[in-house]
């Protein structure tokens, strides 16, 4: 079956790529003509991917092979791999977008994202390799009552993944529409089955590589874009900044921050979930156990950050290029968004983009390498995606397969091999819940969902993780009343913040011009300036209070948990293939 | 782990050593990144018009643009500094520790 399954798969796979090229032609204005050269090169990738889990399927044995490559991954690769699975589609499109539409915020916005990284290398990262396994659960419960912390951080890494889950592939969906020119539907499926045959088939190992592949791919195609965007003002910045301020409506305010952060609690807020948002995110931290030892842990973080920050600096270009490179391609925008003349009208530049402000990075990709360019952009694009998805979802099949199954059920008796064939069934029915909302979500709002993810996994995965390390007076009843108390006020203050309770719910109130506006029930965006400390407080409390017998045992126990922390005495080593 | 290895380990100078300078350095390194990043978000949220002062007289250039990138350059300075002195002064130690405690 692992040696046929693949390509039985992508035949079928084929398929629908197929029968979508007839329909799609007459589909809606917004949508591409069926994109050749774009599909092309991503068939390319996929079969080029499918080899590598072909590959991967045989080497991967071993619970160890399956959930961490063997932790024989170097720490240049790891790095290149969380680069991979942290610059999504929506940071690649999204922020580029942004930043077009309204300068400097953009910038705002990518420090956020990056200001995690060096966190996670002094706090986090080594000490998760010293102590951990296979998932980060691993570390959180170290010294705890298994089955509550373990029971605990699955079901918040289940909850962390679905909302990220639902994000990316509703974003996929409609992407891959817009740039292939496929069917909403077919693009869910496809991307959620070929993000099954990686994971079931070739495990970490194979989720690794297309991750590496992809964020390659990703970087060299935004290096081009952005040295060809320069090189059209001269390299120089300046130049740049001066066009895009002649032509953008709000002129020079681009050029400083603008109404992204509203007020300081809110920006904060913000900040303190995307900085300690990826130090809680499942599937990141689940790279750590893919590298032999500390030394490699800490470097992929180092390598992760200067990938990431380059990308950022990156897509900062690329969308402040856009600006002025755009407003040369009438072709690119809406009918009216055009004088007379046919040229692009500067008070409609934001609003009128064909395919809106996401679409920024791709057409700007036509506008300096042709359909060529344009292909490969939009290939990257869905690559992107894929191999988020697959790290999630390897992320979210662990947590059931090792941390439900082996340690909860059968309370480490199970057998590998059973263990194994759970995360697969676990990653098959994951992809196909993913599937299904995702096409359920297809027409919601889920811009709140990443917020969300990130905000839980600040509040109830962060906490516990940092205090179950450095604090060696906790114990299993504060590490569970702080985990469900950062968990349920960031799900309950998200519910009641203006993106939910008035964007999703519909709530509204009479705006200043009487028409109705959607309201939160509070004016907290992001609940993590409330939710963090919760979360915190009682970890604190009750840890405190606790003085059952299991309490004094988990305390005794800090000590040896802090010397294989420290010194690695006592860790997973690598597998010896 | 043994009671007796513990001990043993827990009496090293050498692990006494690496505890608290990792520690002192990985917590000083931390605040420096907190203090510039919440440094520059403070600015947007009370100062935002500081970071859109031009770079020069007549510049379009603002000094929020080359901030921004050098906090981006400071996040990864930050981790590299963390990666020289770790796999060299952390791991001497380490391995010291290991080596003793066999």
């Amino acid at each position: 079956m692992r040696r046929l399954a693949p390509w039985g798969v992508l035949g079928a796979l084929l398929v629908p790529f197929a029968l979508a090229a007839a329909p799609a032609m007459s589909g809606p204005v917004e949508r591409q003509a069926v994109n050749i050269t774009a599909i092309s090169m991503f068939l390319t990738f996929v079969v080029a991917t499918l080899g590598i889990t072909y590959w991967a399927a045989r080497r991967t044995r071993s619970a160890k092979d399956f959930y961490t490559a063997g932790g024989g991954i170097s720490g240049m690769q790891n790095g290149l791999a969380i680069a991979g699975d942290f610059m999504s589609a929506a940071s690649f499109l999204g922020i580029s977008g942004l930043v077009f539409a309204s300068g400097y915020d953009g910038l705002i916005y990518s420090i956020g994202f990056l200001v995690g990284w060096p966190v996670i290398m002094f706090l986090l990262a080594e000490q998760i390799r010293n102590l951990g396994k296979f998932t980060f659960a691993d570390v959180a419960s170290y010294r705890f009552g298994q089955t509550q912390i373990r029971t605990m951080a699955a079901l918040s890494s289940l909850v962390v993944v679905a909302f990220y889950l639902i994000a990316q592939m509703v974003g996929a969906g409609k992407l891959i529409e817009l740039l292939f020119g496929l069917d909403y539907w077919m693009a869910v499926v496809a991307v959620g089955v070929l993000m099954m045959i990686y994971v079931i088939f070739g495990g970490m190992t194979a989720t690794t590589w297309v991750q590496i592949i992809k964020a390659v791919l990703l970087l060299s195609g935004t290096t081009f874009m952005a040295f060809a965007a320069l090189s059209a003002f001269g390299f120089s910045p300046e130049e740049m900044f001066r066009q895009a301020t002649e032509i953008h409506p709000t002129g020079l305010d681009i050029m400083g921050p603008g109404s992204l952060v509203q007020d300081p609690i809110n920006a904060i807020s913000l900040g303190l979930a995307l900085m300690f948002g990826t130090a809680g995110l499942p599937h990141i931290l689940m790279r750590f156990f893919t590298v032999p030892d500390a030394k490699e842990a800490r470097k992929s973080v180092f390598y992760a950050t200067g990938f990431i920050g380059y990308f950022y600096i990156l897509t900062f270009i690329i969308g402040f290029a856009a600006i002025v490179l755009l407003a040369q391609h009438p072709e690119f925008f809406k009918p009216e968004a055009l004088s007379a003349e046919g040229a692009v009208l500067s008070e409609r530049l934001i609003s009128g983009v064909d395919g809106g402000t996401n679409m920024v990075a791709v057409r700007l990709a036509e506008a300096i390498g042709g359909n060529l360019f344009l292909g490969f952009i939009s290939a990257v694009a869905f690559a992107t995606i894929l191999a988020v998805v697959a790290g999630l979802t390897l992320a979210g099949a662990s947590a059931i397969s090792h941390d439900l199954y082996a340690s909860v059920i059968a309370r480490g008796r199970g057998s590998e091999a059973t263990e194994i064939r759970i995360s697969r069934f676990a990653t098959f029915g994951l992809g196909l819940v993913a599937i299904g909302l995702g096409i359920a979500f297809e027409s919601q709002n889920v811009a709140f969902m990443v917020g969300l993810a990130f905000a839980i996994a600040a509040s109830a995965n962060f906490p516990v993780l940092v205090a179950s390390i450095f604090w060696g007076r906790m114990t299993t009843r504060g590490a569970l009343a702080g985990g469900f108390a950062g968990l349920f006020s960031a799900v309950v203050l998200t519910v009641m913040s203006k993106a939910v309770w008035g964007d999703v719910l519909g709530h509204t109130a009479p705006g200043p011009d009487g028409a109705p506006v959607p309201i939160g029930l509070i004016g907290l965006d992001n609940p993590a300036i409330v939710s963090i400390p919760v979360a915190f407080f009682f970890i604190w409390l009750v840890s405190l209070l606790d003085n059952s017998e299991q309490a004094q045992r988990e305390r005794i126990a800090y000590r040896a948990q802090r010397i294989r922390c420290e010194t690695g005495i006592g860790a997973e080593g690598a597998a010896s293939h | 782990m043994q009671r007796k290895t513990i001990d043993a380990i827990e009496a090293n100078p050498h692990y006494q050593e690496l505890v608290r300078s990792r520690k002192r350095f990985a917590w000083v390194l931390t605040l420096l990144m907190l203090a510039i990043y919440y440094g520059f978000i403070l600015t947007i949220a009370f100062a935002p018009e500081l970071l859109a002062v031009p770079v020069a007289e007549g510049a379009i250039t603002t000094v929020g643009m080359p901030l921004g990138i050098l906090i981006i350059l400071s996040a990864f300075l930050l981790t590299g500094l963390y990666v020289a002195r770790a796999n060299g002064r952390f791991d001497r130690l380490t391995k010291t520790i290991q080596e003793e405690a066999r």
